[in-house]
């Protein structure tokens, strides 16, 4: 029986047949549903680590212990990662190590493209690219035994749509393993000067027998057909390049990709007339390919950036535009809003209605406070930038003399992630910052994690829940003020008794997101008194879906309302009422 | 290659009920023996974005995604998601889409105004099945079945009638909404075959 998963599923049904017990993950899209499906999964330990870092060292503490492992990220997280990840790739492994790069061509929820197969290269490790989910499943029991056979952790790169796509996947046998027996092993894993010296050595030649197995591995296969066109492809630009190219065009298709099988390659090359490299992104493969003395076709007509599709690829290689029909109507955009009844937006609101203030922000739903109507964010740069963009911001504007108010603003998750040490350095270094937690009590963006805040583990266990007061306070924090968003004038004086303390001070911003499923919410409906409504729009500056004009009045959809309130306090005409349900 | 292969693309508001749409009509195809894939973006979804998904079937499918000019069908659970989508569509592509209106923020803000001629100007450029899939829901009894309605209306418009349909509902609808589920079905196919007439 086939089953019908997206890449992720494949994944998570992956690691269990591969018999991995410890995993750790950062959620974030498009990784997020490979733990959430480890679930039925009884032998996998799996949880959500405050960030990547930390999961990659928790994944790879287990594997020095002796059981398979694995750590899962979007292509970001491995930034944050990085600094375990290419002393691993020294020391070695103890059971296999995998760690799972998700990409998001198109950026269609990120904040760049970076192409992470680079990393492969620049921490000498091995990588897999699989192209749908079947290849999922097969490439990361293979990605364990790699791990294991060269003594190296392995990377496992995704890109959005081999993790969204759903394709049709046959299951294995899943394996029962022995841990490795531990025993303190010094020279391998205390990566002191002196260790990492045999430890480089090592790596090369590690990367020696990789470059060989790479030659000879299941996942790199020639598919011979015709000896006109051949095509170099790999992950999910293979399955378009497949679909684009004509019937008789022989394929390399690569599966392991790092090192690359360079004598493979050349042998493909000389038996086709024309070579293509074709892949999304970066040239990672082609300039490589050119390095050693091949001479192929690729970025010279395959865009560099964004998603690859089989129009633009055909386009790109025909020079020819597909024919479409115009209709004579423009779409208007439909961006991303912050829900009825988020509490993001009180606090968004006071911030939009204030003069001269600075606001650093951050990766989260409060991404979407820099967008109109509420435009209250200077800047959102990555995890944790909320803080220390601010700090550097504070720092700047003082060495030139103005005077500005600047909050630096990050979500409950981001917070744990590496807001903290952001919150240590405005301490430490005097920063005239005032950091801002808005705590909605869960990861929401991603689609509703628990985090240390929450009191619950991804196996749904009861957690000790980690208290921001507490760690302001420990931190020296004089003042740290608690406040409810959805009161506007408790938010507003707030925000004024924050800006008017001369200590450190910091602000809990604190009310538990709407989509949160195991909190009962309370449900109410505001309502508009057509009678009483001056057609002001003061009710449209909160940037509510719910709310909107319709005849000349403001007019509240019932089907999306949840009765915050928030359109109702700033209504200067008291036109808009509460209905309790 | 692959020719045979066909594309469905379905557009919507994050909260309109796609997924259900697109594993039903997946379920159906598995089990009438295509290769299947499909793709979807959704990382904003919850945030009343656009969504959409993208189903293709045949003897072996490569690509779960196509690009513009290449999708035989469209259904379009809203009328400016349709406008939005149509540049994937080929130029004989049929598009079904419910008479049926949601709000953008500029609109809501008064930054801009929803057109009212999209329909029309849809049906100047493809074949165009349109009808009030929302009204009909409500009419049935149930406002969240205007998803399977237009899954109706797509299997009547895009020929698809052999499939097992009813299997496919009977195993992805919860047992307690598959009797209006089944209607809304059915009433669906009706819908477009009095529209197509």
């Amino acid at each position: 029986m086939k089953h019908f998963l997206s890449g992720n599923e494949a994944v998570a049904r992956g690691l269990y047949e591969a018999d991995v017990r410890v995993g750790s993950a950062y959620p974030g899209t498009p990784s997020t549903e490979i733990f959430e499906n480890l679930h039925p999964y009884e032998s996998i330990y799996h949880e959500w680590a405050p960030n990547e870092k930390v999961a990659t060292e928790v994944a790879y503490g287990a594997s020095i212990a002796g059981v398979r492992s694995v750590a899962a990220m979007k292509h970001v997280g491995l930034n944050v990662a990085a600094d375990p990840l290419f002393t691993a790739a020294y020391n070695g492994v103890g059971r296999g190590f995998v760690i799972i790069s998700a990409d998001d061509p198109s950026m269609h929820s990120s904040q760049n493209e970076q192409d992470n197969r680079h990393y492969a290269k620049a921490a000498k490790i091995p990588m897999f690219e699989p192209s749908d989910s079947q290849e999922c499943l097969e490439m990361m029991r293979e990605a364990f035994d790699v791990s294991e056979r060269f003594d190296i952790p392995v990377l496992f790169r995704m890109t959005t749509r081999v993790s969204h796509s759903r394709s049709l996947v046959e299951f294995g046998e899943p394996l029962k393993l022995e841990a490795f027996p531990y025993s303190r092993n010094t020279k391998k894993y205390i990566a002191s000067p002196a260790n990492a010296m045999v430890h480089r050595v090592e790596l090369e030649e590690k990367m020696k027998g990789l470059a060989e197995y790479s030659e000879t591995s299941p996942f790199n296969v020639v598919e011979k057909r015709g000896g006109k066109i051949g095509v170099i492809s790999a992950g999910g630009a293979m399955l378009i390049a497949k679909e684009v190219f004509p019937e008789d065009t022989s394929f390399l298709k690569l599966g392991f990709t790092n090192p690359l099988p360079m004598n493979l390659i050349r042998e493909f090359s000389e038996n086709v007339e024309t070579l293509y490299v074709i892949e999304e992104l970066d040239p990672f493969m082609e300039t490589e390919i050119k390095a050693a003395g091949i001479d192929c076709t690729g970025k010279d007509v395959v865009p560099p950036m964004y998603e690859l599709n089989p129009t633009l690829l055909r386009e790109a290689l025909t020079g020819e535009k597909v024919a479409t029909r115009e209709v004579d109507a423009k779409a208007i955009p439909r961006p991303p809003v912050l829900c009825p009844g988020c509490p993001h937006r009180g606090f968004f609101y006071t911030l939009s209605k204030r003069k001269n203030v600075i606001v650093a922000g951050d990766i989260g739903c409060y991404t979407l406070g820099g967008s109109p109507p509420l435009s209250s964010l200077d800047s959102v740069i990555c995890m944790g930038g909320g803080f220390t963009i601010a700090m550097g911001m504070s720092k700047a504007f003082e060495q030139i003399g103005e005077k500005k108010t600047i909050f630096g603003v990050l979500g409950d998750s981001t917070f744990f992630h590496s807001g903290i040490t952001g919150a240590i350095e405005i301490l430490y270094n005097n920063g005239h910052v005032i950091p801002v937690v808005l705590d909605n009590s869960i990861t929401s963006m991603t689609g509703q994690q628990d985090n240390p805040g929450t009191g619950y583990t991804l196996m749904g266990e009861i957690a000790d829940v980690v208290s921001m007061e507490a760690i302001f306070r420990a931190v020296g924090y004089r003042k740290i003020f608690t406040v409810d968003p959805q009161d506007l004038d408790a938010m507003n004086k707030t925000v004024d008794e924050a800006i008017a303390c001369e200590e450190p001070c910091a602000i809990i911003v604190r009310r538990p997101c709407v989509l949160i499923k195991r909190i009962k919410h309370e449900r109410a409906l505001c309502v508009v008194d057509r009678d009483k409504c001056k057609s002001c729009r003061r009710c449209l500056t909160v940037g509510c879906p719910a709310v909107f004009f319709e005849d000349g009045k403001a007019t509240i959809d019932p089907n999306l309302c949840i009765g915050c309130t928030v359109c109702m306090q700033v209504c200067p005409f008291d036109a808009i009422y509460k209905e309790e349900e | 290659m692959n020719n045979d292969v066909r594309t469905i693309v379905l557009a919507g508001v994050g909260g309109q009920g796609t997924i259900l749409v697109s594993r039903v009509l997946t379920t159906a195809l598995i089990d009438a023996g295509y290769d299947v894939k499909m793709s979807e973006i959704h990382g904003m979804a919850q945030r009343g974005g656009s969504v959409s998904t993208t189903v293709r079937y045949g003897k072996k499918v490569e690509s779960p995604l196509v690009g513009k000019g290449a999708a035989d069908i469209l259904v379009a659970f809203e009328q400016m998601e349709a406008v939005r989508t149509t540049p994937v569509l080929k130029k004989d592509g049929i598009i079904v889409v419910n008479d049926y209106k949601i709000m953008p923020l500029p609109v809501a803000s008064g930054a801009a105004t929803y057109p009212d001629n999209y329909i029309e100007e849809l049906s100047k450029a493809f074949h165009v099945i349109a009808f009030n899939a929302g009204q009909a829901a409500i009419e049935l009894g149930n406002a969240r079945v205007m998803n399977i309605i237009l899954l109706g209306a797509m299997v009547e418009a895009f020929d698809m009638g052999n499939l097992d349909w009813d299997s496919a509902l009977v195993k992805q609808v919860p047992t307690k909404f598959l009797d209006i589920n089944r209607k809304a079905f059915e009433l669906g196919r009706s819908m477009a075959r009095k529209e197509n007439a």
